[in-house]
């Protein structure tokens, strides 16, 4: 893209429709849609399909809006990073306003519509997890503490909770086993992810514990991390959200997932420049099916029962 | 270099118009169907005066 084609594009607001749509980030929008579907299948009362459909879609409409309103706030240290560098606001696709007010609009919408849709506990702990996500995450933790992600980890946490009190209305402990499963799961999820992504924090003055505490510290934070993860994660096979089939899962995932993390602090920096960050991959790789296929086994867990009642 | 009456940005227009219209009519669908289960699901049901006379 010359300069020209730039200007004529940042100037005239003359994005393509994809263009917003990157701008509400659809792979978070996919995790935010699955933990959020599996909150309302778990829980112990049946939804419409029309209803769950609708609140799961304004759930996700919530999420993009969120997306939207970071990719704003965030525009200049993501021009700074390579992992951001092609988002739509700095590849100039897309003007920094425009995104301010997609994203305030699709906020404001998606809370009302679940409100309508479902109930005002739904609607009111989307808007705070907007809220958490904007103000507390992006604006204030990010830039201020390497515990931002720790902290921050709760916006990515709520969507499962939302979907239990879409259907049933009310609280129960067993969303928020959920909810602390995503929390526990985010900081060794990209403590691993900034060790191989090297500089990039660094160069933007993203204070991540990878630049506020050296590389040695966070390997052994992703070790000390892990490990309560791991008893929470197994603990839950106990609860009512989990079984046979959760708990298989949990036993295998947390002893690859723990012997990952202990590989992790095992290695200094010499040794991953060497094999270029091979084990630091790996593990953010399997931290992404880890996540995926507990829901994945809450959700067989939650569906199996009716599914042999089908069968007998 | 010959004026183009299409240009590229008229093309890119067009696709988003289409798009947001596309959205807007299964917005409606939607709106629609949830309304329908909604007054349907005894979310709305009156009372039975009739039966009590």
């Amino acid at each position: 893209m010359t300069d020209v084609s730039y200007q004529q594009t940042a100037q005239t607001g003359e994005a393509s429709l994809g263009d917003y749509f990157a701008l509400m980030k659809p792979r978070v929008m996919q995790l935010v849609v699955f933990t959020a579907l599996v909150g309302l299948l778990a829980a112990p009362i049946a939804v419409h399909p029309v209803v769950a459909f609708a609140s799961i879609l304004f759930v996700a409409i919530g999420a993009g809006a969120s997306g939207a309103l970071n990719m704003w706030w965030d525009a200049d240290i993501d021009g700074v990073m390579n992992r951001t560098a092609k988002r739509p606001i700095p590849a100039g696709k897309v003007t920094p306003d425009e995104a301010k007010v997609l994203g305030f609009a699709l906020s404001g919408m998606s809370v009302m519509m679940l409100a309508l849709a479902a109930n005002l506990l739904a609607a009111f702990l989307l808007a705070f997890t907007i809220f958490f996500y904007i103000v507390i995450y992006s604006m204030w933790l990010k830039r201020s503490t390497p515990q931002n992600i720790v902290i921050g980890g709760a916006a990515g946490a709520f969507p499962p909770v939302i979907g239990w009190v879409i259907a049933t209305g009310s609280m129960a402990i067993e969303p928020w086993l959920m909810f602390a499963l995503i929390f526990m799961w985010t900081p060794p999820h990209f403590w691993a992810l900034a060790l191989f992504m090297k500089a990039d924090y660094h160069n933007a003055g993203v204070p991540m514990l990878t630049v506020t505490h050296g590389r040695t510290s966070t390997r052994k934070h992703i070790l000390i991390y892990t490990v309560p993860l791991v008893i929470l994660a197994v603990g839950t096979g106990f609860t009512s959200i989990g079984g046979p089939v959760y708990l298989a899962t949990a036993l295998v995932l947390n002893a690859m997932f723990l012997k990952g993390a202990y590989d992790i602090w095992r290695r200094d920096e010499a040794q991953a420049e060497a094999d270029g960050y091979a084990v630091e991959k790996s593990f953010f790789k399997l931290s992404l099916w880890y996540l995926f296929l507990h829901f994945g086994a809450i959700l067989a867990e939650a569906l199996l029962p009716a599914a042999w009642g089908i069968w007998a | 270099m010959s004026i183009k009456a299409e240009h590229e940005i008229h093309q890119r227009r067009k696709g988003r118009n289409v798009g947001v219209g596309l959205m807007l009519a299964a917005f409606v669908v939607l709106i629609l169907a949830l309304t329908f289960v909604k007054i349907t699901g005894g979310d709305f049901e009156l009372p039975r005066v009739e039966e009590t006379q």
